[in-house]
């Protein structure tokens, strides 16, 4: 883990399961595209820590929100891939739902211009 | 929480793995095309990565379930302290199963022959009523029911009860037929409703009916499954074949099915074959209200009670015996439940085994905690340790319940092995009692022994926690050989359990005492012949075809005198029914020569017919007068020798030499003209007064052959078999037996309890000498170095060894005084169980006393000695 995480890489409780649900609506993938995808759709400020992506990808299999099959990664490895299912769609809607609530409330508090909810400013 | 992935861990952290490893080669691969070279690239991936261990572990604990985990590895740390000390381990579960199997094994038999309904249809509404004398002291004698009293109470009680009676107790000879040898088979006579009264419906064919149960009905039988297998080898079309009985006719109507079986408290577990009542009894028998030959079974009616219909039973009796004056006919009526009625005789005495198997367990379970405290005092430094260092409470107790449950679950597992062995046993030894094939271990015995297991776990782990009480850490951790306080705390707790040890220990000592001197007073009775080399068999000439006496006469004349010729045969005679062999017949005699005395006072005498020669061959000896002649036959029969006992009943004061004797019921008249010896006719009952008269002649159809010889005795029985079927190849032999074995039989019940209680008392003997002698080692140990300093202060050997002799010997004594009192209370919960024997017997529980003493000492004496012989040096520098 790198400095940058520490300081402002340190990702919200509960927001890692949202968005390995959210990168994997795209596409299935494997764990190394997952934490790729994540680092690079946040410009690299988010830093996905390997010791709770795995866990947490396993945690989100026990619960049916993903399903996993063996296949090959771009180098040829045997690598496991997950596939968003529909209980896990209906998941990510809920999560994002509440984020939204969560960053909006956050705002708000910080004093910051927000849309009023369900229009524009 | 999943259980499936917590059994799946290791795929789980298999599949992480190969994750890792997919990981790390694509970013390698990235790396590398970002320009860096190979180790760099691979450094830094694994950089990125981080610790790959720790990945692995946090996932490994998402799927852990903690409770399970924990208890896992408190399983584990139990087993490897367990065998870590093998040879504790060893005592405390062959301890345990001692305990735990003597009880399953118990539990099963109270269970299948007590407690398990019979198989009839709702056994719980089918009752046994007898009749029994009203005023009289002994309330709870239940005398079989007369035919006349039958009839009226089943008219009366038709609304409220179903009744069927029968007569388990007669027999047949199955004619030789489709190569079948001839043989004599148990039956039983039966009311036609009797089968629908218990619900039972046959296998095959129908049971009786109103019509085959009449004394003008073609003749008709059922057989008993068993029967129907053995000598019809399963015929499936046997109904409506004919099977001859007794050389008569009868058509087969049903089969009774497999599961069909009877017993009652008067026998009957043997028959074979059934035969309905009315066509079968004689008329007088079927009239009479005096001769008391049959059971009855009533299923009551829905809403009605036993005591009810007693009641109105009761009513009727007396109505009964106010218009038949006579002493036969009794006045009142008394029911139980059938399954009293079978199990009524071993009630008592399996109980009384179940509690004597309790009392090992228990002190098995104080053994094995007495074993745990003191391994736990062993352990108190390394303990105190923990709970300095935050063990918890719960957790150190946790531990040692777990170490318990594991000795008390592998002694069950073996105790379950034991009971399976002992049950085998059981039901080999005792084919005699009733029910005793209904015994299987099942799931219920099962489920008993695991909450045997979790109490003995339960008992033994909190005693041995709660003694190493965790509230002086600090004590524990600075007890220095020097002081003994938490030691000696410990020690009490074992003397207390020693105490109670000790206590049932007596307890089960004199139950064994008092059982075994019984035994023995019951096998010393000398039944007035001597039992050694007597060979007995029964045979019964069929009517059929020995319709003459002449003819019956003739034949018994013959087969005797081939009988003694058959090489090894010493003497050989003839009579109805040998000493020791049971009841078989009674009559009411009337002396001639006094004036005639009221029905009521007429003396009953057990009536036997002998051959000549039977006196000489059993060794009766002849005390005055003669035996009767070859001559006194047939028409001439009416002499009769008396034993002593009728002599001194019937003519008291008088010599009884040429007076007559006439029988109340057939009128004839016998002169005596001989007195001999008295005999039993049962080894466990007072002597009757018995008259014989000649065999020959006097009706006499039925016989035992009894055989005399210097030895091997049993070696005769083929011989003479050969002979009477050289004679009548028809006629079957039963009851081949010696009269040792038929006086075994009778005695079987008390032989096996006092067996049992003695063995089981031997082991708690055995368990609380361990006890005595591990509390006292324990104790001397701990005082080591105060027993070296006493030693080189000047102090006597032979002092020391007192004061340790003493010590060790306290709870003992204690236990002693509790065991004695207890004992005087439960010696007469099985004084039914007693043969000329009192509950308090003086020499048993003075041998009681004597022999815990001397174990007691035994057990002492070898540490105290080791104590007082203590090199004070060594023992000393032992610190």
């Amino acid at each position: 883990m790198g400095k940058k995480a520490q300081s402002d890489g340190e990702m919200l409780k509960g927001t890692l399961d949202m968005m390995v649900l959210r990168t994997l609506v795209t596409g299935d993938a494997h764990g190394h595209t997952i934490a790729k995808v994540i680092e690079r759709s946040s410009e690299d400020v988010l830093e996905v820590e390997q010791g709770s992506l795995y866990p947490a990808l396993h945690r989100l299999e026990d619960r049916g929100w993903v399903s996993s099959y063996w296949g090959a990664s771009e180098n040829n490895r045997k690598a496991k891939f997950y596939r968003l299912t529909p209980a896990g769609k209906k998941q990510l809607v809920r999560e994002t739902n509440r984020w939204r609530q969560m960053a909006r409330a956050i705002a708000l508090v910080m004093g910051e211009k927000v849309p009023v909810k369900g229009g524009t400013e | 929480m999943n259980l499936r992935r917590f059994f799946h861990r290791w795929r789980a952290d298999a599949e992480l793995l190969q994750e890792i490893d997919t990981y790390l080669t694509e970013e390698i691969a990235e790396n590398m095309a970002r320009g860096m070279s190979p180790e760099e690239a691979r450094r830094q991936a694994h950089l990125k990565f981080g610790n790959p261990q720790r990945v692995r572990e946090s996932l490994w604990q998402q799927n852990t379930i903690t409770t399970i985990d924990t208890l896992w590895r408190e399983l584990k740390y139990a087993v490897r302290t367990l065998a870590r000390t093998p040879g504790f381990a060893a005592i405390a579960i062959l301890v345990m199963a001692l305990g735990i199997g003597g009880n399953v094994a118990l539990f099963t038999v109270v269970r299948s022959v007590l407690l398990k309904p019979l198989p009839y249809r709702d056994a719980d509404r089918l009752f046994a009523l007898y009749e029994h004398n009203a005023n009289s002291p002994d309330s709870y004698s239940f005398l079989p029911v007369d035919a006349g009293s039958f009839w009226e109470w089943q008219r009366a009680t038709q609304s409220t009860a179903e009744m069927a009676m029968v007569s388990p107790w007669q027999d047949y000879s199955v004619s030789a037929d489709g190569g079948k040898l001839p043989e004599k088979i148990s039956a039983g006579w039966c009311s036609w409703n009797f089968f629908p009264t218990l619900g039972i419906t046959p296998a095959l064919g129908r049971s009786f009916t109103s019509d085959d149960d009449r004394p003008q009905a073609m003749e008709t039988a059922v057989l008993t499954y068993s029967f129907w297998k053995r000598r019809y080898s399963g015929d499936p079309e046997i109904i409506g074949k004919i099977i001859f009985l007794d050389a008569r006719p009868y058509t087969v109507v049903g089969v009774l099915p497999a599961s069909f079986t009877f017993s009652s408290a008067f026998g009957g577990s043997k028959v074979q074959v059934w035969t309905p009542v009315q066509r079968e009894a004689p008329h007088a028998l079927l009239t009479t209200y005096e001769d008391h030959e049959f059971l009855v079974f009533a299923r009551l009616r829905k809403g009605a009670t036993l005591p009810r219909l007693v009641d109105q039973l009761n009513a009727i009796q007396a109505q009964i015996q106010a218009t038949h004056p006579d002493p036969a006919v009794k006045g009142a009526v008394i029911g139980r439940t059938m399954l009293d009625d079978v199990v009524y005789s071993y009630k008592t005495s399996l109980y009384a085994l179940l509690a004597a198997t309790g009392c090992v367990l228990l002190i098995a379970c104080m053994n094995v905690a007495g074993l745990l405290v003191a391994r736990s005092a062993a352990r108190s430094k390394d303990l105190a340790i923990r709970a300095a260092l935050g063990g918890s409470r719960l957790r150190l107790l946790r531990e040692r319940l777990v170490e318990s449950l594991i000795l008390s679950a592998a002694g069950g597992a073996l105790g379950l092995l034991l009971a399976w062995i002992a049950l085998g046993w059981l039901v080999h030894v005792r084919g005699d009692m009733n029910r005793v094939e209904a015994i299987h271990i099942d799931g219920t015995v099962a489920a008993f022994t695991v909450g045997v297991i979790a109490l003995c776990a339960l008992f033994s782990g909190l005693v041995s926690a709660l003694s190493s009480n965790g509230t002086h850490v600090m004590v524990a951790l600075q007890e220095s050989s020097r002081s003994h306080s938490g030691g000696t705390a410990r020690a009490r707790l074992r003397k207390v359990l020693l105490v109670l040890e000790v206590g049932l220990t007596v307890v089960l000592l004199v139950g064994a005492g008092l059982l075994l001197k019984s035994y023995q007073r019951l096998r010393s009775t000398d039944i007035g012949v001597p039992e050694e080399n007597v060979l007995t068999m029964r045979f019964s000439l069929p009517e059929v075809r020995y319709k003459e006496p002449v003819q019956q006469v003739a034949f018994f004349e013959q087969l005797i005198g081939l009988v003694r010729a058959v090489p090894g045969v010493q003497a050989a005679g003839l009579v109805s029914t040998p000493p020791g062999e049971g009841w078989n017949g009674d009559r009411m005699m009337q002396v001639v020569e006094h004036p005639p005395l009221p029905k009521r006072e007429v003396p009953d005498v057990m009536v036997r017919g002998a051959e000549p020669g039977y006196f000489s061959a059993i060794q009766i000896p002849l005390l005055r007068g003669r035996i009767f002649t070859l001559d006194e036959r047939l028409q001439r029969a009416n002499v009769a020798v008396i034993s002593r006992s009728a002599a001194q009943i019937l003519f008291p004061g008088e010599d009884p030499i040429g007076r007559h004797l006439r029988s109340e019921e057939g009128g004839d008249v016998h002169e005596v003209v001989g007195i001999v010896g008295d005999t039993r006719w049962d080894v466990a009952q007072p002597i009757r007064p018995t008259l014989y008269w000649p065999i020959y002649g006097n009706h006499g159809t039925a016989a035992t052959i009894v055989i005399r010889s210097t030895h091997d005795v049993e070696s005769l029985a083929l011989p003479v078999e050969r002979v009477i079927s050289q004679l009548d190849p028809d006629l079957p032999v039963s009851d081949v037996t010696t009269l040792r074995e038929a006086i075994g039989k009778s005695t079987i019940d008390s032989e096996f309890s006092s067996i049992v209680v003695v063995a089981f008392s031997v082991i708690a003997l055995a368990l609380a000498a361990a006890g005595l002698y591990g509390v006292l080692a324990y104790l001397i140990t701990q005082r080591t170095n105060e027993i070296g300093v006493r030693i080189a202060l000047g102090a006597q050997r032979e002092q020391l060894l007192r004061l340790m002799l003493v010590d060790g010997l306290k709870p003992a004594l204690f236990g002693l005084a509790l065991g004695l009192m207890a004992s005087a209370g439960t010696a007469r919960l099985i004084r039914s169980m007693l043969y000329e024997t009192r509950p308090l017997d003086p020499a048993v529980f003075c041998s009681v006393v004597v022999a815990l003493l001397l174990v007691a000492m035994l057990a002492c004496i070898v540490p105290a000695w080791r104590a007082s012989r203590l090199d004070p040096a060594q023992a000393l520098r032992s610190e």
